[in-house]
């Protein structure tokens, strides 16, 4: 809501010296917060007086544009030595069209400043040597228009007098607020209610332009029937004889202007200056084209308007309309129809002012894209008990401003709704807010705001809303107002002493682990947007059972093109991976944690009701209705994991990276990561590993995959080749990791080490051979590392020499050579027998 | 070298005394732990013309051994200790030459891995979380794809909200279906207070959704931080120590403000501003101190807040005649932006590596 400072004082009568910058600093304490403060035509300066065009000749320019010169007649300062040939007036290029011979404009003469600190000369433009410039609104900053130059009312320019300071008219210089006002403020969306609140910070009497109260029901004016519970008061007044061609004063224009809104014609001006002021949306009918009573009902199926801005509307059965017995005549609210607007021919206007519900103004605004400064006003509620009185001004304003005559009588249709009375105690405000405050002050407040107030038995208030606070309703509605208007600074702070808490949850420490600990290995945490195409399943490659396939689609996306939630994170973390080649980082290791959706159940989510909690089926059925919304962690690695250095070769990203970065997260829990060769989607089917821990059980489960990318996929995504991935179920991962844990004694006994190299076939898995040689060599041993794999022609084709080291310690005891010996033969034993290897003896 | 060869004789001082400076002559003169070894067994070891006078002690006539050994003794002292001064000296003086010898660059790159770094919302979010778990709260966790109901209804949003509305919420398909993208963390606060026995503190940090621009001030995708107290006797008081807490917590010396506003699950309903921790207000109507982190406005707008709305509390089945609470809600990534004077919120959700990177995954 923009707020002219003007306006706002000849509303208010502030104490003597209070500035704009108090004003609204108030507002902001109250709630009303004021985003900023411009002031219009501050830095204007010099002669900008009321000129008068004599006559202008229009020429042609070799640019297509058509400029005037003009003879503009400033009075007093006529005289100028620019152009000698012209006397009696000042010769001035005008490049707008918008005016006529003998209309008043605002002039800026040479030595002028305008806004922006543009400065008027007299200069040579055209041909000619123009003495000054005919203003626009945009070069007075008062508004965006620059589509044509500002005409003055005559009456009102020639009363001034040729050559005077145009300032004055222009109502410049002045301060506009730019409040935001929430939603449940809706009175504020006046003038009115802004004065009010402003009157009572400041507290100085507020006298109430708008006090008149709604009237019983008649018929007096315009008749209206009301066949809908969305519409509750339906005030008509009429003016008759009025001049629609007559000019909107400048006061007027200023105002509206300085609110944000164009001027447009006097009715239209009208009503909208009384909206601004009142709150009150208005809307003006040509009386002489409604045919028979207004009727306000919801639309039927299939019927149509067309509305005032010339599109033919289908309208919804839940739409509220005006009619008459032509049928809808206009959108109740939102925007009149096309047929009964008010035009340059109108001689008798029909006053709306009405009440609707707030929702369905709301909603069909909405289904037709129509907001509008009215139906802003409807759908955060408009005070009912002002519509007689803003009906009551319009009427006036149309009779002295366009010669009109107030008809006889008014018709209230419909009444104002009763404001609901709450009882609280006088204390609760204190209480809530944590502030000590006199009960007599609150009353106070109470009463200042309009409330009325009666005191009962134990501190016991009666309190009941006047009609424009429909937002007081439950008993901290009511606090609310109280630390609104005390200010919010009385709320004396202490910290609240918290039950005794139990720190992070497991799941929350491990996934903290987990992410910290690939972080510190190299990989770069991204966020991206959870949002993948239709065909995303079959770009990489996925099978029919996949659970990545259980797209959720979204009715709104943002982009239709991604109009499905992620079911994994790696279409995310590609697309990041092309943006940063695109940008020209090669080497990546990107990761990204975050939930990924698997549609599950239809179910539609039930909706209880709020008055109490729901019950445990209807908990249990929102919780069945959710899909699946596992948190995942997924890295991708392309380019060189290190860079060549001094002191070393450069180190090519490829699978062993995935898989490091899986061991790293299941180290961060304390898990062994097992891995197997298997051929999942999107991975190359000879380069990825299923990745799986022990759960508390023992039991293997299944955690996710690692390894190089499919072909297929890097083409279908555009990414680097041989680029490589992990995906794990980081909900799986976290359920089993161990909590605690054990520490065996350390032996101080010698350690012993053995190597052996065991010739294998090329399908035997490292893994299998490790875990033989594990359960083989028995107790004793203590540690193996794989430190080499060979193959050459003298291990033969299709094989290779795997090399381990391994290290025996005996617990309790010195290990003799035989000891060792007998170890290691086992260990090899089994290999031997398990996979038909051969022990190459050193 | 000569030396007494009789056994007989008796042991001349000045044989003795020249035996010693041909010893320290020879040791002074050494140049490296290897010659020093070679003066070592000329003058010291068995053979060395002291040894070998020591030795002759035996066969002197009882009267004499004792002054004898007394002079041969004192005379190896001397050579020992010069033997081992030396080799002292010798031995510092290489260890320098060969530490300078092993000089290297140390500013030589030295990376053996890369360097990586976790998210700078997922930093201030652990960071933010460990203030109040200090406090004695809990971390609380929902899904983001929510049941209307949590996400509007039990927050007392009338059916005609008009956040409720397609234009600023995303609905799974069917929309009739009540099922959406969370919008506010706030679901989770409902979740915790169906799921949890009173008294609930409760942080529920996590990414919301709107359907909203996509611009360097604007992201359908965000993050925030709520916060949900419900105790007996809890008022505004408590939720403004709380703020304030996290706020010098933080960011240090600094203080809150609050400003009224609505929001439908709190009443009354607040906003919270910070004081600049930067400048402190010096900024404001200075150009000449112009001040990134709050633009110059001296306060810089943190925090949606306020008392638990009793319709909130009632659809969550808590006696509201015995029960209040308060609650709060912070934009992670707004946070973020000015702590770290990131200009642009694209960058948070491009994935650029160098985003991420741009505290070295160490500044929290």
């Amino acid at each position: 809501m923009r707020v002219p400072m003007s306006w706002l004082r000849d509303l208010v009568e502030f104490p003597h010296g209070v500035t704009t910058s108090q004003v609204a600093d108030v507002f902001t304490r109250l709630g009303l917060q004021v985003e900023h403060v411009e002031t219009v035509g501050v830095d204007l300066a010099g002669p900008i007086v009321i000129g008068r065009v004599l006559d202008f000749v229009e020429e042609p320019q070799k640019n297509g544009k058509t400029i005037r010169w003009c003879r503009v007649d400033v009075g007093p300062l006529n005289e100028s030595d620019a152009n000698p040939e012209i006397t009696g007036a000042r010769g001035i290029v005008c490049g707008a069209l918008n005016f006529a011979k003998g209309d008043y404009v605002v002039v800026s003469l040479p030595g002028a400043v305008l806004a922006g600190g543009f400065t008027i000369s007299a200069r040579k433009t055209y041909g000619h040597m123009s003495d000054g410039m005919i203003c626009a609104a945009d070069e007075l900053g008062t508004g965006e228009d620059h589509a044509g130059i500002i005409v003055l009312p005559p009456a009102e320019a020639a009363r001034a007098g040729l050559g005077s300071d145009a300032l004055p008219l222009l109502g410049l210089p002045d301060d506009v607020l730019d409040i935001d006002v929430t939603p449940d403020l809706g009175y504020a969306l006046s003038m009115r209610g802004l004065a009010r609140e402003a009157a009572q910070a400041f507290d100085v009497p507020y006298n109430d332009l708008y006090s008149r109260r709604v009237p019983e029901q008649a018929q007096g004016a315009y008749p209206v029937r009301i066949d809908s519970q969305d519409c509750q008061l339906f005030v008509t007044l009429c003016v008759n004889g009025i001049d629609s061609h007559a000019p909107t004063p400048m006061w007027m224009r200023h105002r509206l202007e300085a609110s944000g809104m164009r001027s447009i014609s006097l009715p239209v001006d009208i009503t909208n200056y009384v909206m601004l002021e009142s709150g009150q949306p208005l809307h003006g009918y040509d009386a002489d084209a409604l045919l028979g009573p207004i009727v306000v009902r919801k639309a039927h199926d299939g019927e149509r308007l067309t509305t005032l801005d010339d599109v033919e509307r289908a309208l919804s059965t839940d739409d509220l309309l005006i009619t008459d017995d032509s049928g809808p005549i206009g959108l109740a609210g939102v925007m009149g129809g096309q047929t009964t607007e008010l035009s340059d021919t109108t001689t008798n206007v029909v006053i709306e002012a009405a009440h609707f519900s707030p929702g369905t103004i709301g909603r069909t605004y909405r289904l037709h894209k129509l907001p509008s400064e009215a139906s802003r006003r409807f759908e955060r509620t408009v005070d009912p008990g002002v519509a007689c009185a803003a009906a009551r001004m319009a009427a006036r304003l149309f009779a002295e401003l366009a010669g009109g005559t107030i008809a006889e009588g008014t018709t209230v249709a419909g009444q104002v709704p009763a404001t609901p009375t709450q009882t609280i105690d006088v204390n609760l405000p204190a209480r809530i807010l944590g502030a000590r405050i006199d009960p007599d002050r609150v009353v106070e407040v109470f009463e200042k705001a309009g409330i009325t107030v009666r005191r009962k038995k134990n501190e016991m208030l009666e309190l009941t809303p006047p009609t424009w606070r429909t937002d007081l309703r439950d008993p901290y509605d009511y606090v609310e107002e109280i630390g609104r208007k005390l200010g919010l600074d009385i709320i004396e702070p202490r910290v609240p002493r918290a039950a005794a808490g139990r720190g992070l949850s497991p799941a929350q420490r491990a996934r903290r682990a987990v992410n910290a600990a690939v972080a510190q290995a190299g990989f770069v945490e991204v966020i991206t947007l959870p949002f993948v195409a239709d065909d995303e399943p079959d770009r990489l490659g996925l099978p029919a059972d996949s659970d990545q396939r259980r797209l959720v689609r979204l009715a709104n996306p943002l982009a239709d093109t991604a109009p499905n939630l992620r079911t994994g994170l790696l279409p995310g973390l590609f697309s990041a991976v092309v943006r940063n080649t695109s940008r020209g980082h090669d080497d990546l290791a990107l990761f990204e944690a975050g939930s990924v959706f698997w549609a599950g159940s239809d179910a539609t989510a039930p909706m209880p009701e709020v008055t109490h909690r729901p019950s445990d089926a209807e908990i249990a059925a929102i919780e069945e209705s959710l899909p699946a919304q596992p948190r995942m962690i997924a890295a991708v690695l392309t380019g060189q994991w290190l860079p060549a250095t001094w002191n070393r070769a450069a180190v090519q990203a490829d699978w062993t990276h995935a898989v490091h970065f899986a061991q790293t997260a299941a180290h961060a829990l304390g898990l062994r990561l097992e891995r197997r060769a298997a051929a999942i989607a999107p991975w190359h089917p000879g380069r990825c590993a299923e990745l799986a821990v022990r759960d508390a059980a023992g039991e293997p489960v299944v955690i996710g995959a690692a390894g190089e990318l499919h072909p297929d996929v890097i083409r279908t995504y555009g990414l680097p080749a041989r680029t490589c991935a992990v995906e794990i179920n980081l909900d799986r991962l976290v359920s089993c990791a161990p909590d605690g844990g054990q520490i065996a004694a350390l032996s101080g006994f010698p350690l012993a080490k053995e190597d052996v190299a065991l010739i294998v076939s090329e399908k035997v898995a490292a893994s299998d051979v490790e875990a033989a040689l594990v359960e083989g060599a028995g107790e004793l041993l203590e540690s193996i590392a794989l430190f080499d794999v060979f193959r050459g022609p003298q291990i033969g084709e299709g094989r290779k020499s795997l090399a381990y080291n391994l290290r025996f310690r005996g617990d309790g005891r010195t290990l003799t050579h035989s000891d060792v010996a007998v170890a290691r033969d086992n260990a090899i034993g089994l290999v031997v027998e398990r996979f038909d290897a051969v022990w190459r003896e050193a | 070298m000569s030396g007494p060869d009789s056994a007989s004789e008796p042991l001349d001082q000045s044989q003795v005394e020249q035996m010693v400076s041909d010893a320290l002559e020879a040791i002074a003169a050494a140049a490296d732990s290897a010659e020093l070894k070679t003066v070592r067994l000329a003058h010291a070891a068995d053979k060395s013309p002291l040894a070998l006078a020591n030795r002759r002690i035996g066969t002197m006539p009882k009267d004499q051994r004792r002054d004898a050994g007394k002079l041969i003794g004192q005379a190896r002292g001397r050579v020992n200790q010069a033997l081992a001064a030396r080799a002292a000296e010798l031995e510092a003086a290489e260890l320098a030459a060969r530490l300078e010898a092993e000089r290297v660059d140390v500013t030589l790159p030295v990376a053996e891995h890369p360097v990586g770094a976790e998210h700078p919302l997922t930093a201030l979010i652990n960071r933010m979380c460990d203030v109040f778990v200090a406090m004695g709260w809990e971390v609380a966790e929902g899904p983001e794809l929510e049941a209307e109901w949590l996400n509007f209804d039990a927050l007392n949003f009338t059916p005609d909200h008009p956040a409720r509305f397609q234009s600023d919420t995303l609905f799974v398909d069917p929309p009739s279906a009540h099922k959406i993208l969370r919008t506010q963390t706030s679901p989770v606060q409902v979740r915790a207070l169906l799921e949890r026995e009173l008294p609930v503190y409760v942080v529920s940090p996590g990414k919301v959704f709107r359907a909203d621009e996509y611009d360097a001030t604007h992201l359908p995708v965000f993050h925030q931080l709520e916060g949900l107290a419900v105790d007996k006797g809890l008022t505004m008081g408590d939720l403004k120590g709380t703020l304030d807490h996290l706020a010098k917590a933080m960011f240090g010396d600094t203080r809150t403000r609050l400003r009224p506003h609505y929001f439908p699950f709190t009443e009354p309903s607040a906003e919270v501003d910070l004081e600049c921790y930067v400048c402190h207000g010096d900024s404001v109507g200075n150009p000449d101190r112009p001040c990134r982190t709050c633009r110059s406005e001296g306060w810089i707008e943190w925090v949606g807040c306020g008392v638990v709305n009793p319709r909130v509390l009632a659809a969550a089945g808590i006696n509201t005649n015995v029960y209040s609470g308060f609650a709060f809600g912070i934009g992670v990534d707004r946070t973020v932006m000015f702590r770290n004077n990131a200009p642009d919120l694209r960058d948070f959700v491009e994935g650029d590596v160098r985003f991420s990177r741009s505290l070295l995954g160490g500044a929290r």
